[in-house]
């Protein structure tokens, strides 16, 4: 039964990422990409990671899809997807031959039986994991710059002019 | 040919980045590559997980994918702002167009 929900959950999210990624319309994309989010947070809570599924849940289908809508009202009709420099054949080969590769050299390390132990994320992010903490706030920072800069209003051509 | 619960979570993952992969490779818009780039970060947070459950150590898995998906939401933001800034300066978000203009 459990394989059952996996099966459909994850099928749904690989079908979501094909449409995001042949859709013409990049808004069509971006609630796409929503889709995905919502998808793969609930597999990740059946794995068992609960916080962050919620996590992954709250960013990726909320806080990165209202970015997304913002930044495509800002650049209004130049949002369109144009047809691709490589032919799609070769970089279906391409992906093709990666994904072989990729299952080829990771199937084996996980027949392996699965192994309950601690999962105490708190424990583990505040002793063993800090310098992943310090890491999230420089990151953060970072993303509050990035902000600034997707609000920004002021045109680059007025600024030379100032300067100069 | 019967399938576990763990076979079906690694095809999924593999079929995730593969379609990120393919995305990422036909694209040409510079909004859409970072789309294709959350695509294949998601893949990746759900290994992350899947790793940490099949290794009994779960804590560490739900760590990393944690500052993973930070990263994730730090390069979607940047990516955006830089994409706006570019339309805005050049008139246009084609990446090979942007890569042959100077200025």
């Amino acid at each position: 039964m459990e394989s059952i929900e996996y099966f459909l959950l994850l099928s749904g999210a690989i079908f979501c990422a094909y449409r995001a990624t042949v859709s013409k319309r990049i808004l069509s994309s971006t609630l796409y990409l929503a889709c995905i989010s919502a998808l793969t947070s609930v597999v990740i809570f059946m794995l068992g990671a609960t916080q962050v599924a919620v996590m992954e849940l709250s960013v990726g289908a909320g806080l990165v899809t209202v970015l997304m809508v913002y930044a495509l009202s800002v650049v209004g009709e130049d949002a369109l997807d144009p047809t691709s420099v490589i032919p799609k054949p070769l970089a279906m080969g391409l992906v093709g031959a990666v994904t072989i590769l990729l299952g080829w050299m990771v199937y084996p390390a996980v027949q392996a039986t699965i192994i309950t132990g601690d999962i105490d994320l708190a424990s583990v992010l505040w002793q063993s994991r800090v310098l992943d903490v310090w890491i999230q706030i420089v990151l953060i920072f970072s993303g509050v710059m990035g902000v600034l800069g997707l609000l920004s209003e002021r045109d680059p051509v007025q600024i030379k002019e100032v300067s100069a | 040919m019967n399938f576990s619960a763990l076979d079906i979570i690694l095809i999924g993952i593999a079929g995730l980045l593969g379609v990120g992969f393919y995305g990422l490779l036909i694209t040409r818009n510079l909004i859409k590559v970072v789309m294709m780039l959350q695509i294949l970060i998601k893949a990746v947070v759900l290994a992350l997980v899947f790793a940490g459950k099949v290794s009994g150590n779960l804590g560490l898995g739900q760590s990393t994918a944690a500052t993973v998906i930070v990263a994730d939401t730090i390069v979607a933001v940047v990516g955006l702002a830089l994409a706006v800034q570019v339309r805005r300066r050049f008139g246009t978000l084609d990446v090979p167009k942007i890569s042959t203009l100077k200025g």
